[in-house]
């Protein structure tokens, strides 16, 4: 007779409901595991998507995600020509926070080297790539962002001609792609008023100079805009990606460029490793301590539960141990309704959370091996949590049926 | 030395709960014998020791000083365990106590199963027996129920189905027609006297109902833990049966 079985059922109601709490806490614990498989899956997606056998990187920066990372615009230029390259694109990536309706927009604002790169590799929803070299941009779902949608940035209406899934920075932020020359428009955009006060300081300082009083003409050329004077830097971009020709070495080419002293080279590897040591490491640390902290919990609220639920039975314990049940017969009646707690409560964290999880801001990413480490652990928390209920069964004399 | 006729020995039982000046003597030299097929009441005041006795010889309350036998066999010298208690309570007791003593998640019927397949019954044949238990009682028609939805009497006629489903040698009753009218708290006695005399099973019930003294083949009295053979029926029982 499964004594367990027929405890439960007679109780139906309270067991039900202790289950469900359980199952409730179990769902966290998985839950918290799937976030941080979303967060290092958002963090590296990218990363794998975009698909550059090399990043060129400002010298002894961490590259685009981690850090800012300035390299000049013609860097481009000087890598596509290192043998072993077959294309070098022009990345820029940074983050912008707008409103919009009245509530924050923030986006990863990342810009595609027009025309090479129109954003065919990103995997669209709806919509279709850039297709023209201003005023287009693909964007996350997570935006918010409708097909056809028109969005004002920097002194430009951008229109969201493409939607894509999961493109999310490292910080969480869905990723609007735009071409290098709008990405640019949008990082450096500067109002009229600060034009023209650079334009008098730019003057104020030539009239100072000896070389401004030698040659006037130069404060006239002052006036005009930055991208017409030769002498001041043209805006930067973040990286230079870089595909490989077939056969290439990886090594090879990152040696020969990283040779150069102004960059520094990651290989596809290397870039994603930084961003996992770096964005997340840190994440996975306070996630990996929460984790372990609610699963502690779990266990000891697991066997408070137990625990009681051994409590009540205690004088049908003492009556079985009287009419002769050997121990294997009662400690089977604990461990089972451990079990079926663990088990079932694990059952209903894994139904719920399948539902609930979707709707969360933030990716949640339930694997097959996380899955099946949490069971393990739920297994073997309700063996450890009956012990104290198997300790006090065990204890209780058949004496005690007559108090 | 042992008598073959002998079912229940007990030899100079004591029993000491607690020490120093709490102590308390509830059982002094208790001493009897009940045979095989015999009836024995067990009158007393309260406090008197009585379940104190029965307990001890029912082996979950350990005599400090004194043996028992049971079938002839020593199972408890002084406070120590001369058998695997738990196995030979399961295979030779049958016990019946004032309180209602059912499980009360299990209904009534599997209450009584319960006891069979401990006892290594397959759950059908368990099941079978336990119904015709039941029947045989008059709470066939209740056998689906918890024990909260029996009445005290109900739940009494279950416990003595449980106490004589494995054909025990020995049955142990403390006072359990507390709860019944007299009509059924004789019909109990009865049976458990028909038991007796049928299969030769020693049977000790701890009894304040004069009314069914008559059922009984001997009448102990215990006062101050000190246990006295009153008086042997003279007269037969309606079971009609001496031995
Ligand atoms: N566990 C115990 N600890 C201490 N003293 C006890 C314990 N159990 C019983 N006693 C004492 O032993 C004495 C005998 O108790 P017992 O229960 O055997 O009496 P009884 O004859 O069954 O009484 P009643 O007719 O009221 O059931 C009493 O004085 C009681 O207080
Ligand atoms: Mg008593």
């Amino acid at each position: 007779m499964m004594l367990a079985g027929k405890d439960i059922r007679h109780n139906f109601g309270r067991f039900a409901l202790t289950t469900f709490g359980v199952g409730m806490l179990l769902m966290v614990v998985m839950g918290m595991g799937g976030i941080y498989r979303g967060i290092v899956e958002d963090a590296t997606l990218l990363v794998d998507r975009v698909g550059a056998d090399l990043w060129v990187v400002q010298r002894h920066t961490r590259g685009p995600f981690a850090e800012v990372s300035r390299i000049p615009m013609n860097l481009a230029d000087r890598v596509a020509v290192v043998p072993g390259v077959q294309q070098a694109r022009e990345f820029v990536y940074h983050t912008i926070q707008r409103e919009r309706e009245g509530r924050p927009l923030r986006m990863a604002v990342l810009g595609l080297s027009w025309p090479v790169d129109r954003g065919e590799w990103i995997p669209l929803t709806a919509g279709r790539p850039l297709r023209q070299g201003h005023f287009e941009m693909i964007a996350d779902e997570s935006l918010g962002l409708a097909l056809g949608e028109q969005i004002r940035l920097a002194k430009d209406t951008f229109t969201v001609v493409g939607l894509t899934r999961s493109m999310i920075s490292s910080s969480g932020d869905g990723i609007a792609f735009f071409t290098t020359r709008d990405a640019q428009a949008i990082q450096f955009d500067v109002p009229g008023e600060a034009v023209r006060l650079e334009r008098a300081a730019r003057k104020a300082r030539g009239e100072q100079s000896d070389i401004g009083s030698q040659q006037p003409i130069l404060l006239e050329q002052s006036q005009l805009p930055a991208s017409a004077l030769p002498p001041i830097a043209r805006p930067q971009m973040s990286a230079v990606l870089v595909s490989l020709e077939p056969g290439a070495d990886p090594r090879h080419v990152a040696a020969v460029i990283d040779g150069w002293g102004d960059v520094s080279v990651y290989t596809r590897e290397g870039q994603r490793n930084l961003l996992l040591e770096g964005t997340v490491e840190k994440v996975r640390r306070q996630i990996g301590l929460f984790r372990a902290l609610l699963t502690i919990i779990a266990a000891i609220i697991m066997a408070l539960i137990l625990y009681t639920l051994t409590l009540d039975k205690l004088h049908s314990i003492a009556l079985l141990k009287l009419i002769g049940a050997p121990n294997r017969v009662i400690l089977g009646l604990i461990l089972q309704q451990a079990l079926v707690l663990g088990i079932a409560g694990y059952g209903i964290a894994y139904a719920v959370g399948q539902r609930l999880f979707p709707l969360f801001p933030r990716r949640v990413i339930l694997t097959q091996a996380d899955l099946l480490q949490l069971g393990g652990i739920v297994l073997a928390i309700s063996v450890l949590s009956s012990l104290l209920g198997i300790w006090k069964a065990l204890k209780v004399s058949p004496n005690e049926v007559l108090s | 030395m042992t008598d073959s006729r002998l079912s229940i020995e007990t030899i100079g039982l004591t029993k000491i709960y607690g020490s120093g000046n709490t102590e308390v003597v509830a059982m002094r030299d208790a001493s009897m014998q009940v045979n095989r097929g015999e009836v024995v009441a067990l009158l007393g005041p309260s406090g008197a020791g009585k379940s104190t006795f029965l307990t001890a010889v029912g082996l979950i309350n350990p005599p400090t000083s004194g043996q028992i036998r049971i079938d002839g066999q020593l199972v408890m010298d002084g406070p120590h365990a001369k058998v695997h208690l738990r196995s030979f309570r399961r295979r030779h007791i049958g016990f019946v106590f004032q309180k209602s003593n059912l499980i009360p998640f299990l209904s009534a019927i599997e209450n009584v199963q319960v006891a069979l397949e401990l006892n290594g019954e397959s759950p059908r044949a368990a099941r079978r027996r336990a119904r015709e238990l039941l029947e045989y009682l008059g709470v066939a028609d209740r056998s689906g129920n918890y024990p909260s939805m029996l009445s005290g009497g109900q739940q009494q006629r279950v416990a003595v189905a449980r106490a004589l489903a494995n054909r025990p040698s020995v049955i142990l009753a403390d006072e359990p027609t507390a709860a019944l009218d007299s009509h059924r708290g004789r019909q109990v006695m009865e049976l458990f006297a028909k038991v007796a005399h049928e299969r030769g099973a020693g049977v000790i019930v701890v009894t304040h109902d004069q009314r069914s003294l008559d059922v009984f083949d001997t009448i102990y009295e215990m006062e101050d833990g000190v246990i006295h053979r009153k008086a042997h029926q003279a007269a037969t029982g309606p079971t009609g049966h001496r031995r």
